[in-house]
């Protein structure tokens, strides 16, 4: 390392020129994670469906458990139900602890792919009870001929 | 009644806030010392109104009286006390009232402890503080009034969220706000300081105890709410790069920055207008990190224009704050006097390269945070940006960080000895090269991160070993080394504690992230399990009644090789008001790792699902968080650092605080 480098200018010019060399690569950075497998889409099951998502390919998946797809494997552990927006539906397939408020004819919120099969691998599952905890916009709105949650009885599992 | 007392004394600090943010700009003007010296009895008069209304809106809720709207909406007779008190943060409108209490507290501290700073600056700085809460307190009049009332008043209240009835998270709001709001002050004197149009090392000597207490509170509450996810959420992690801990690492990655950089100004008179610049955006990360989390723009961007009313205000509000203080300090900061020249290898090149650093970090997790939310506004495709985009950009960012930090310590000012520093620092790099290489060598592929990681942290703890080591001269002379370890100045050894810290945290994330073992199975009473090496009994599962909740209970026997090591008690508790339910995992920490427990549903024929878990070293996270907290208060209690702080009365009570901290 060169000791003293004589003048002010010099100096700024040394700082200025590491900092563009971090920034440049902190913005390729940038660029190269936002193109890439950090970002998640969420999406209701009709535009997966749409976007054609591909398998292995992770996004979030939120919607309505459709009443009556609930099932539970042998091993107690490994569930099984559909996700649907009442135009499209989801099998969705989960190892691990269901939150105590998952419901059939509740929204969830889950995250994970779908395998060489077509069904969704979740990774997590987030239940929400109440329309006043979950986050707006989140929640499939009211269509025709698929009633909201509340408006029917529901059959928990 | 009581509530519109609260209601007025709002007003009321608002009328004295306007005051106070104009007349002692006057009296600057003209030169009028007695109306000078006034701006400090605003100050008074703010944190009284403040105290009042806040008290007022804490009585509401004390006593459950629900025709204040937001007590109905937040709170419940059956809460316990403790969550009735931590309620009156744990809403928008609430947490408003507590930034408020904290800022006019901070500006009544300045006034107090600022005895020593000229009249003419503690003037100019209050007046700032004066018109930060001016903003702070129309918003709540305007958008968020706390003391609404609701007629007819419900029988009952919504209750608190149950996530949010912890003790870790009654504690973690306030501790965050103080540290926002302490930044506020290092604010307030950037922007008197470009005022002045003078930036002096004494004037670094006045801000730094400032940001260093913020920083204090700032990295204790961003533990604290770690350490909550950690044992709350039930998922043992502990941090998932949500936007709102992003909005909280923000400010503390900047103020790490003005920390360092303004030792740079105080002994060396440079890098001025760059730490004026710092002090500017680290609060303006805490101003939107405040608005992000509370406005609710982050569920949605929908949901923020719902309510165009506060997101409208809330824009106008950073615009003025960020937008003025940075025009004013493209329009003044010229006027700077040009900084001290330094080489290449020196300590003011290693805390530059710390500040590039840490900058471009904030800036990298700014971009991943607010990417998402521009994206839903400009075409309302909903995405998350996610962990891998935030910790592939920590490793880049943060390990040549790391490497410098072993240097810079060691490093003179001005003109610094490299291969010097490199000889002292010899067996640190030995045993980090050591270590690094036993890790890979032992596991195959797929470690080099985990090796790396565990060296870099190692390399840290010991380089600060080494320099405490070499300033005591223990190899010289041993005898009396603790005597000589004891004099170095407290401001010493709380860097090196900190510094220390964040070894001790760096090997707690790689270590606990590559060696953690998990278990998911049914159990039934009696059944045994082997994760990690312990062997975790479920001896029992009973149903049990909290004042708000019911719950199922379990009772773990932990073993390691037949020797007792813990009983846990995981519950899983279902909340009547809102209904919802929450995980209580049952952790036992041990020197080697926590043991960890989670009980699920009732699976049929007497079998509960559970999760098991084993984390290695994970303790390190607090344990480091912890160091760097008391390091920075053992820092704070350097009597150098005194200047413009509360002053020497208080000295003792400073020392004592650290143990209280670490606890």
């Amino acid at each position: 390392m060169a000791a003293g480098l004589g003048s002010r200018k010099k100096q700024r010019f040394v700082i200025v020129g590491v900092a563009l060399v971090v920034l440049m690569g902190a913005v390729l950075l940038v660029l190269f994670a936002l193109g890439g497998d950090s970002l998640s889409l969420f999406l209701n099951p009709s535009a997966a469906v749409e976007k054609n998502m591909k398998e292995g390919q992770r996004f979030r998946l939120g919607g309505l458990v459709k009443d009556g797809s609930y099932t539970k494997q042998a091993d107690g552990l490994t569930f099984n139900f559909t996700v649907t927006d009442c135009e499209a539906d989801i099998p969705v397939s989960y190892h691990g602890i269901l939150p105590d408020l998952f419901r059939e004819g509740q929204g969830v919120v889950t995250d994970g792919a779908f395998d060489a099969s077509g069904v969704f691998i979740a990774e997590t599952v987030l239940a929400k009870h109440d329309e006043n905890y979950a986050a707006p916009g989140t929640m499939p709105e009211n269509t025709d001929g698929c009633k909201h949650p509340e408006e029917r009885a529901s059959s928990g599992p | 009644m009581i509530p519109e007392i609260g209601h007025f004394a709002l007003i009321v600090a608002l009328i004295v806030s306007l005051m106070g943010a104009v007349i002692p700009h006057m009296a600057i003007a003209r030169g009028d010392t007695r109306l000078m010296a006034l701006a400090g009895q605003f100050a008074y008069s703010q944190f009284l109104l403040a105290s009042v209304a806040f008290g007022a809106l804490t009585y509401a809720y004390v006593i459950s009286d629900f025709s204040v709207l937001n007590v109905a909406a937040n709170s419940h007779t059956a809460k316990p006390l403790l969550y009735k008190v931590s309620g009156v943060w744990g809403n928008h409108e609430g947490s408003l009232m507590l930034w408020v209490l904290i800022l006019s507290l901070f500006s009544a501290c300045i006034a107090l402890g600022g005895k020593n700073l000229p009249l003419r600056f503690r003037s100019r700085v209050l007046a700032v503080q004066s018109a930060l809460l001016v903003g702070f307190l129309l918003f709540v009049l305007l958008t968020s009034n706390p003391f609404m009332r609701l007629d007819p008043a419900p029988f009952e209240g919504n209750g608190l969220n149950p996530l949010l009835q912890d003790p870790g998270l009654a504690f973690h709001p306030p501790m965050l706000y103080i540290g926002y709001v302490g930044l506020s002050v290092a604010f307030s004197f950037a922007v008197a300081a470009l005022m002045e149009g003078e930036v002096t090392p004494l004037w670094a000597r006045w801000v730094r105890p400032w940001t260093l207490a913020a920083w204090v509170f700032l990295t204790a509450g961003i533990a604290l709410g770690s350490w909550w996810a950690y044992y709350e959420l039930g998922w043992g992690g502990w941090w998932f790069w949500d936007p709102v801990e992003n909005a909280s690492f923000m400010p503390w990655l900047a103020a790490t920055a003005l920390l360092h950089s303004s030792i740079v100004v105080e002994k060396r008179d440079a890098l001025k207008s760059w730490t004026i610049l710092l002090a500017i955006v680290a609060f303006s990360f805490s101003l939107l990190g405040t608005f992000i989390v509370r406005s609710g723009v982050l569920t949605s961007v929908h949901a923020f224009a719902v309510d165009p009313e506060r997101g409208i205000f809330i824009l106008a509000f950073l615009a003025v704050i960020i937008g003025g203080s940075l025009s004013l300090f493209a329009w003044r900061a010229p006027k700077l006097a040009p900084s001290g020249i330094f080489s290449l290898a020196s300590r003011e090149s290693a805390l530059v390269l710390n500040n590039i650093l840490l900058a471009t970090f904030a800036g990298v997790v700014l971009v991943g945070t607010l990417y998402p939310l521009l994206l839903e506004a400009v075409n309302g495709t909903q995405i998350t940006v996610g962990p891998p985009f935030f910790e592939f950009a920590a490793s880049v960012l943060m390990s040549p960080l790391i490497v410098a930090l072993g240097f810079g310590p060691l490093l003179a000012w001005k003109r610094g000895n490299i291969s010097r520093a490199s000889q002292i620092l010899l067996p640190a790099v030995i045993i980090a090269l050591v270590v690094f290489w036993v890790t890979i060598w032992q596991d195959a592929a797929g470690t080099f991160m985990t090796g790396f990681g565990i060296a870099l942290g190692l390399w840290l703890i010991i380089s600060v070993g080494m320099e405490i080591n070499k300033k005591a001269n223990f190899w010289k002379h041993p005898a009396g080394f603790i005597g000589r370890a004891k004099k170095l100045p407290r401001a010493t050894w709380g860097m090196s504690l900190a510094h220390a810290g964040l070894g001790i945290i760096l090997l707690a994330i790689t270590v606990s992230e590559a060696w953690t073992s998990e278990a998911l199975r049914l159990m039934k009473v009696g059944d045994s399990e082997n994760v990690g090496g312990y062997d975790f009994t479920l001896e029992q599962v009973t149903p049990v009644a909290g004042p708000n909740y019911t719950a199922v209970r379990a009772r773990f026997l932990v073993e390691h090789n037949g020797r007792f090591i813990a009983k846990l008690a995981p519950e899983d508790r279902v909340y009547s008001d809102p209904p919802m339910n929450t995980t209580e995992a049952g952790i036992y920490p041990t020197f080697l790792g926590d043991v960890y427990a989670v009980i699920g549903e009732y699976a049929g024929s007497d079998a509960w699902s559970v999760r098991l878990y084993f984390k290695p070293l994970i303790s390190g996270l607090w344990l480091g968080a912890g160091l760097m907290a008391i390091g920075g208060l053992i820092s704070l209690s350097d009597r150098r650092q005194r200047i413009g702080a509360p002053a020497g009365k208080k000295r003792s009570k400073r020392v004592l605080k650290p143990k209280k901290a670490g606890a």
